[in-house]
C-alpha cells in the first residue's frame, strides 16, 4: 500500500533532477532566511508554501504525457499572446512599467505564461515541420518569438524579455539553424547596437552605463552593484558565517532577499558557498541536457533542451549582474531568491523536463 | 518518401542536435568558468579591499563631546553652568521645503517669530548639510507631541544637549564673556591649533571674555564611540567607546556679590572700574556699563536682540574697562608726584604761587587751571589734594615728555597690562619718538603741558589706571592682573593655583611714595576733592579724582556744565586703594558723562570698598552727582 503509494508519487520524477533541485531550494530557504534578517520566520513560511505549490505543479505537469504538453503548446501561447495585448491595453501600472493584469480575482504577470509557452510552441512548430526545415520555418519561428519578446520590451520588463529571448533562441539554435545564419545574426544585431540603444529607456541605458562603470552613480544605479560588490568581496574564501554578513544584515544589500540574495549568500558563505552553487547548478544543467540528448521526438528533445539552458541563463544572468560583469535586469537566482512567480514557472519547467525523461520508454515502444 | 529515407532524416537531426547540445554544453560550462574567476577576484584577490569598504560601511565613529568646565567665582559662586535641554533640530538639506515644514511644525510645537529669525540668520551663516536648532529648550510635553508626528517631518530630529546658562545674567557679563555656534573664523581658529579632531560633534565655542580665553581648559577632550550602523544610518549598536573627559573648572578672581554691588552703583551711568588685588593682581570686579545678557547669545542671538546692542547708543558690547581708552586726567597726578620727586625735578617743600593759569615761555595763551583765580600757595602735597593744574604743568615742562613716558610706562601705560582674557586696547603714553613716528612730527613743549595734567595725547584704559594704582598701593610692583586664579582638573578635582605674575619692583624711593600716598589719603577728607570716598568710614581711603574732557576748550572760554549736553559733558575719573594703611583693594573707575570725579565716581568706590572691607551692602542709595561738587 505504502510502496504502491510511493510509486505513484515517485514515478514521473527524475531522481537525480529532483535531488539537485531539493538540494538547491533548501540552500535557498537558508539564505532566505538570513537574507529578511534572521529572527523571523515569515519569510520562510512564505516561502514554503510557494515552494509547496510549485512542487505540486511539478509533480502534475511531470505526470502529464509530452504528448498532451504539445497539444497544449498552441493554446498556451495563444492565451499568453492574448494576455499579453490585455496589458499592452488595460494593464497595471507599477513601479513605471505595464506588467501586471488584473482579472478581477487575482492579479497575474502573463509574461510568466510565456517563458514555458515560448519554448513548448517552437518545439511544437519544429516537430510538425521536422521533415525539410528550409530557412522559411526558421523564419517562421522568429516571428513567433519576437511577438511576445517585443510586447513585454514594451512593458518595460528586459529581464523577463531576455529570459524569454533565450528560450526560444535556444530552441531554434537546437533545432539546427545554420551557423552561417547564426553568424550573420550575430553581426547583424552588432551593427543595430547603436540602433537598439536608441530604443532603450533611460533607466536601462543607465544599468548598462552604470555596469560599465558603478562609482560614476554611487548612490543611485550604481549603488546596488557597489554594494553587492563590496559584500561579496569582503565575505572571502570561507564566508561571514549565516546570518553574520555584515553587508546584508544592516541592510546596506538593496533587494537582499530577491533579486540580490547572491550577495547575501556570497558574503555569509564565501567563495566555498559560490562554488557548491555552481556545482548544484551544473549538475542540475547537466542532467537536463542529458534527458534532453536521450529524449525521443523533436519537441522533446527542443523542449529540454530549451528548458534546460534557459534555467542556465536565469543562472548566469543573475550571477553576473550580482557580481557586476553584467548589468542589473530584472532577474532572480534559480532556485534561490524569494518569489514565488519565478519558483512556480521554472518547477514546471522541470515538470516538463520529468514528463520527458519518464515517459520516453512508452513514446518509442 | 521511403521509410529507410525519413530514418536517415531522423538520424542526422539527432546528430545535429546532439552537436548542437554539446556545443550549448560547453558554452554553459565556460560561462561558469568566467563566473568563478569572477567569483575568486572578488572574493580571494579583492577580498581585503572589499572588507575595508564592508567596515567602513557599518562602523561609524561618534564623537562623544565633554562637558563644559564650570566657571566659579571666588567664593564658589557659579557663573557659568552647563544644563541638559532638548533642542529641536533641522538639516536643511533633508527638510525638502523648509519654509511649509516650519509652518507645520508651528502646528505641533510653538515656533515663535524669535526663533524663524534665529534660524535664518543661522541658516546664513552655515552649511546646507549641518543640523541646526530651530526650537531650543524644548519642554517634555513638546517632545512628546513632536515624537508623535515625526514621521511628517523629514530631516528634523530631537536632540538632548549640554548648554550653557550665565546665572547672573547681565553681572559680569564682559568678564565671563559667552559661548556662541562656532562660525567659519572660529573653524579656522580651530584648525591652525591643529584640533578639529578635538571638536568633532561640538558646536559651541567661547568667544569672549574668560569663555574665549580659556577656551583650551574649559573645552575638554572629545571622546569616541564606534558605532555599528545600517544603511539608513540607524546606530544598531556600540562597537567600543572611549569617554570623553570633561573640561577644567575654573576659579575666577572674581566676587560676584561685589560685581553685582559695583555694577549697581553706577546706577544708569555708563563707565567702567576695575578693581584689583593690589597684592596678587586679582581682577575683584570689572565693570563695564551698560552690560548684556550673555544667555543670549549661547543659542544663537536672534537679529531683534542684536540689532538692539549692536545699535545701541551706549555699546553695550564694548567693553569699556579694556577697550575704552580715556584721557585719564587728574588721576596721574600722584604718579607725575612721584616721578618729580624721583628725578629730584622737585622737592616736598618746594612751593609755587598759584594764579589760576600758567604761561609756557614764548607762547602767549594761558595754561587754565580748572579753579578760575588759583589755589594759592601749592606745595607737592597740596597739589594733589587740591589737583592744582598749574603745579603740574610747570613740572610736566621741567619734566619733558620722553622723561614722563620712561616714568609711567612700568606703572603700564601705553601698553596692554596682560590680562588673561583678550580685547584689551594698549592706552597712548606719548613720547617724542611716538609723535615722530605716528605723524612725522616735532614734539612741541605746549605738547607736553597737557599731558601733565594727563590730557592730550595721553590715553588710558581703567584697567591700565587700575593696575598703576594697584602698584602704587602695593609699595610699587607691577603684578599683572588676572581673572583667572586657579584650575580645578576635571578628573582629579586637583586644584592647580595659577601663579602671580609680579614683575620687578619699580625704582624709586619709599619715602618718596608715602609722601605721595599720604596726599592721596588727604584727598578723601574734608578739603580733598574726594570727601565722600571715605567720609564716616572705619578705614583709610587713598584716592585722586579726575576729569577727563569730552570736548575741548578754546582758550578763554567758560565751562558751563549746565548748558553742556548730557553726552558733551566730562567723563568723571577716580581711582583709590583701601585700606590705605594695608590695601586690600586698589580701583579705577571711570563714570562717562559724570561731571566730576569727586562726586560722581568717589561714592561707587565708597560702595566697592564698604562691601569688599566690611560686607556692608550700601542702605539707601543718593542720586549720583547731585551733590554741589567742586573740583577736578
Amino acid at each position: 500500500m505504502i510502496s504502491r503509494l510511493f510509486d505513484l508519487v515517485s514515478r514521473r520524477i527524475d531522481g537525480p533532477l529532483m535531488v539537485a533541485l531539493v538540494l538547491l531550494v533548501s540552500l535557498g530557504l537558508t539564505v532566505v532566511y538570513s537574507a529578511s534578517g534572521g529572527g523571523s520566520f515569515d519569510r520562510i513560511l512564505g516561502q514554503a508554501r510557494n515552494l509547496a505549490v510549485a512542487l505540486a505543479a511539478l509533480w502534475v505537469v511531470a505526470n502529464i504525457p509530452p504528448q498532451t504538453l504539445m497539444r497544449l503548446a498552441v493554446p498556451a501561447y495563444a492565451i499568453g499572446l492574448a494576455l499579453l495585448v490585455g496589458v499592452a491595453l488595460f494593464g497595471e501600472v507599477r513601479n513605471g512599467a505595464r506588467r501586471w493584469l488584473n482579472l478581477g480575482f487575482t492579479t497575474i504577470q502573463p509574461s510568466e505564461v510565456m517563458k514555458i509557452a515560448v519554448p513548448l510552441l517552437l518545439a511544437w512548430y519544429f516537430q510538425r515541420h521536422q521533415e525539410g526545415l528550409r530557412l522559411r520555418e526558421y523564419a517562421v519561428a522568429t516571428v513567433l518569438l519576437a511577438l511576445p519578446v517585443a510586447l513585454i520590451l514594451r512593458q518595460p520588463d528586459l529581464g523577463t524579455a531576455t529570459l524569454i529571448f533565450a528560450s526560444g533562441f535556444f530552441v531554434i539554435f537546437l533545432a539546427g539553424l545554420s551557423w552561417k545564419v547564426i553568424a550573420t545574426l550575430a553581426a547583424a544585431g552588432l551593427a543595430s547596437l547603436p540602433f537598439l540603444w536608441g530604443m532603450l529607456h533611460d533607466y536601462q541605458r543607465r544599468r548598462v552605463l552604470t555596469l560599465l562603470d558603478p562609482t560614476q552613480d554611487p548612490l543611485g544605479a550604481g549603488y546596488h552593484i557597489i554594494q553587492s560588490t563590496i559584500a561579496i568581496g569582503s565575505g572571502g574564501v570561507l564566508g561571514k558565517g549565516w546570518l553574520n554578513g555584515t553587508q546584508a544584515q544592516l541592510d546596506f544589500v538593496p533587494e537582499r532577499s530577491t533579486d540580490f540574495i547572491l550577495a547575501v549568500y556570497g558574503e555569509e558563505f564565501g567563495l566555498a558557498g559560490v562554488v557548491v552553487l555552481l556545482v548544484l547548478y551544473l549538475l542540475v544543467i547537466a542532467r537536463g541536457l542529458m534527458i534532453a540528448a536521450n529524449a525521443s521526438t523533436t519537441f522533446a528533445r527542443l523542449t529540454a533542451g530549451a528548458i534546460t539552458l534557459t534555467f542556465f541563463t536565469y543562472a548566469f544572468v543573475n550571477m553576473g549582474m550580482v557580481s557586476g560583469i553584467l548589468p542589473v535586469v530584472g532577474v532572480p537566482l534559480p532556485m534561490i531568491s524569494y518569489g514565488g512567480t519565478a519558483l512556480l514557472s521554472m518547477l514546471v519547467g522541470f515538470g516538463i523536463l520529468m514528463s520527458i525523461s519518464t515517459h520516453k520508454q512508452l513514446v518509442s515502444s | 518518401m521511403t521509410a529507410g529515407h525519413a530514418l536517415r532524416d531522423q538520424r542526422r537531426e539527432l546528430n545535429v542536435f546532439r552537436t548542437r547540445l554539446t556545443v550549448a554544453g560547453l558554452a554553459a560550462l565556460a560561462a561558469f568558468g568566467v563566473l568563478l574567476a569572477r567569483f575568486v577576484w572578488l572574493q580571494v584577490a579583492q577580498r581585503e579591499h572589499y572588507h575595508t569598504l564592508a567596515e567602513a560601511n557599518r562602523i561609524s565613529v561618534v564623537p562623544v563631546v565633554p562637558n563644559r568646565g564650570i566657571i566659579r567665582d571666588r567664593n564658589g559662586e557659579v557663573l557659568a553652568a552647563n544644563y541638559s535641554a532638548y533642542t529641536l533640530e533641522v538639516t536643511p538639506s533633508k527638510a525638502g521645503n523648509l519654509e511649509r515644514a516650519i509652518d507645520a511644525l508651528a502646528q505641533v510645537i510653538e515656533v515663535a517669530p524669535r526663533d524663524r529669525r534665529r534660524f535664518k540668520r543661522l541658516m546664513e551663516e552655515s552649511k546646507n548639510f549641518e543640523s541646526l536648532p530651530i526650537r531650543t529648550r524644548l519642554t517634555e510635553e513638546e517632545v512628546a507631541r513632536f515624537a508623535v508626528n515625526r514621521y511628517r517631518f523629514p530631516g528634523f530630529e530631537i536632540k538632548a544637549r549640554l548648554f550653557r546658562s550665565y546665572p547672573h545674567g547681565e553681572v559680569a557679563s564682559h568678564a565671563i564673556g559667552y559661548i556662541g555656534r562656532i562660525n567659519e573664523a572660529d573653524l579656522r581658529r580651530i584648525e591652525a591649533d591643529k584640533a578639529a579632531a578635538n571638536y568633532k560633534g561640538t558646536d559651541h565655542i567661547g568667544k569672549l571674555g574668560i569663555e574665549g580665553a580659556y577656551e583650551k581648559e574649559l573645552h575638554g577632550i572629545t571622546g569616541s564611540e564606534q558605532v555599528e550602523i545600517d544603511a539608513g544610518g540607524r546606530a544598531i549598536r556600540s562597537l567600543s567607546r572611549s569617554e570623553p573627559q570633561s573640561g577644567n573648572n575654573l576659579v575666577v578672581t572674581l566676587d560676584i556679590n561685589l560685581q553685582r554691588v559695583a555694577e549697581e552703583a553706577f546706577q544708569d551711568y555708563r563707565g567702567a572700574m576695575v578693581a584689583l588685588d593690589p597684592k596678587t593682581g586679582d581682577v575683584l570686579a570689572l565693570v563695564s556699563k551698560p552690560g548684556f545678557d550673555p544667555n543670549l547669545f549661547v543659542d544663537g542671538i536672534d537679529p531683534q536682540n542684536w540689532d538692539a546692542l549692536n545699535n545701541s547708543p551706549d555699546k553695550p558690547l564694548n567693553n569699556r574697562a579694556l577697550r575704552g581708552q580715556y584721557p585719564p586726567g587728574s588721576t596721574i597726578k600722584p604718579f607725575m608726584a612721584l616721578a618729580a620727586l624721583t628725578t629730584g625735578k622737585r622737592t616736598p617743600e618746594y612751593t609755587i604761587s598759584d594764579p589760576g593759569h600758567w604761561m609756557l615761555p614764548g607762547v602767549s595763551r594761558p595754561f587754565r587751571d580748572w579753579k578760575k583765580g588759583g589755589h594759592g600757595m601749592v606745595n607737592l602735597h597740596r597739589s594733589i589734594v587740591v589737583s592744582c593744574d598749574t603745579y603740574y604743568y610747570g613740572l610736566a615742562n621741567d619734566l619733558g615728555v620722553d622723561t614722563i613716558h620712561r616714568f609711567m610706562t612700568p606703572f603700564g601705560f601705553g601698553a596692554k597690562t596682560g590680562l588673561d582674557i583678550d580685547g584689551e586696547l594698549p592706552g597712548l603714553q606719548p613720547s617724542s619718538d611716538w609723535k615722530w613716528q605716528r605723524y612725522k612730527q616735532k614734539w612741541y613743549a605746549g605738547d607736553t603741558i597737557s599731558v601733565g595734567i594727563g590730557q592730550g595725547y595721553w590715553l588710558a584704559t581703567p584697567m591700565q589706571l587700575a593696575m598703576a594704582v594697584a602698584t602704587l598701593a602695593n609699595g610699587g610692583t607691577p603684578v599683572r592682573p588676572r581673572l583667572v586664579r586657579a584650575v580645578q582638573d576635571a578628573r582629579t578635582q586637583d586644584v592647580r593655583e595659577l601663579p602671580v605674575r609680579a614683575g620687578d619692583p619699580l625704582d624709586f624711593k619709599a619715602e618718596h611714595l608715602a609722601l605721595v600716598k599720604a596726599a592721596m589719603i588727604d584727598v578723601t577728607r574734608p578739603g580733598g576733592t574726594a570727601m565722600r570716598a571715605a567720609q564716616g568710614a572705619p578705614y583709610l581711603v587713598a584716592g585722586k579724582t579726575g576729569t577727563a574732557q569730552v570736548v575741548g576748550m578754546k582758550a578763554g572760554e567758560k565751562y558751563d556744565e549746565s548748558r553742556v549736553k548730557e553726552q558733551h559733558r566730562d567723563h568723571a575719573l577716580f581711582i583709590a586703594y583701601a585700606p590705605a594703611d594695608d590695601p586690600k583693594i586698589a580701583l579705577a573707575l571711570l563714570v562717562e558723562n559724570g561731571g566730576h570725579g569727586g562726586s560722581t565716581a568717589a561714592p561707587i568706590a565708597r560702595e566697592v570698598f564698604d562691601f569688599h572691607l566690611l560686607g556692608k551692602r550700601p542702605p539707601g542709595r543718593q542720586k549720583l552727582g547731585d551733590e554741589e561738587g567742586e573740583g577736578d
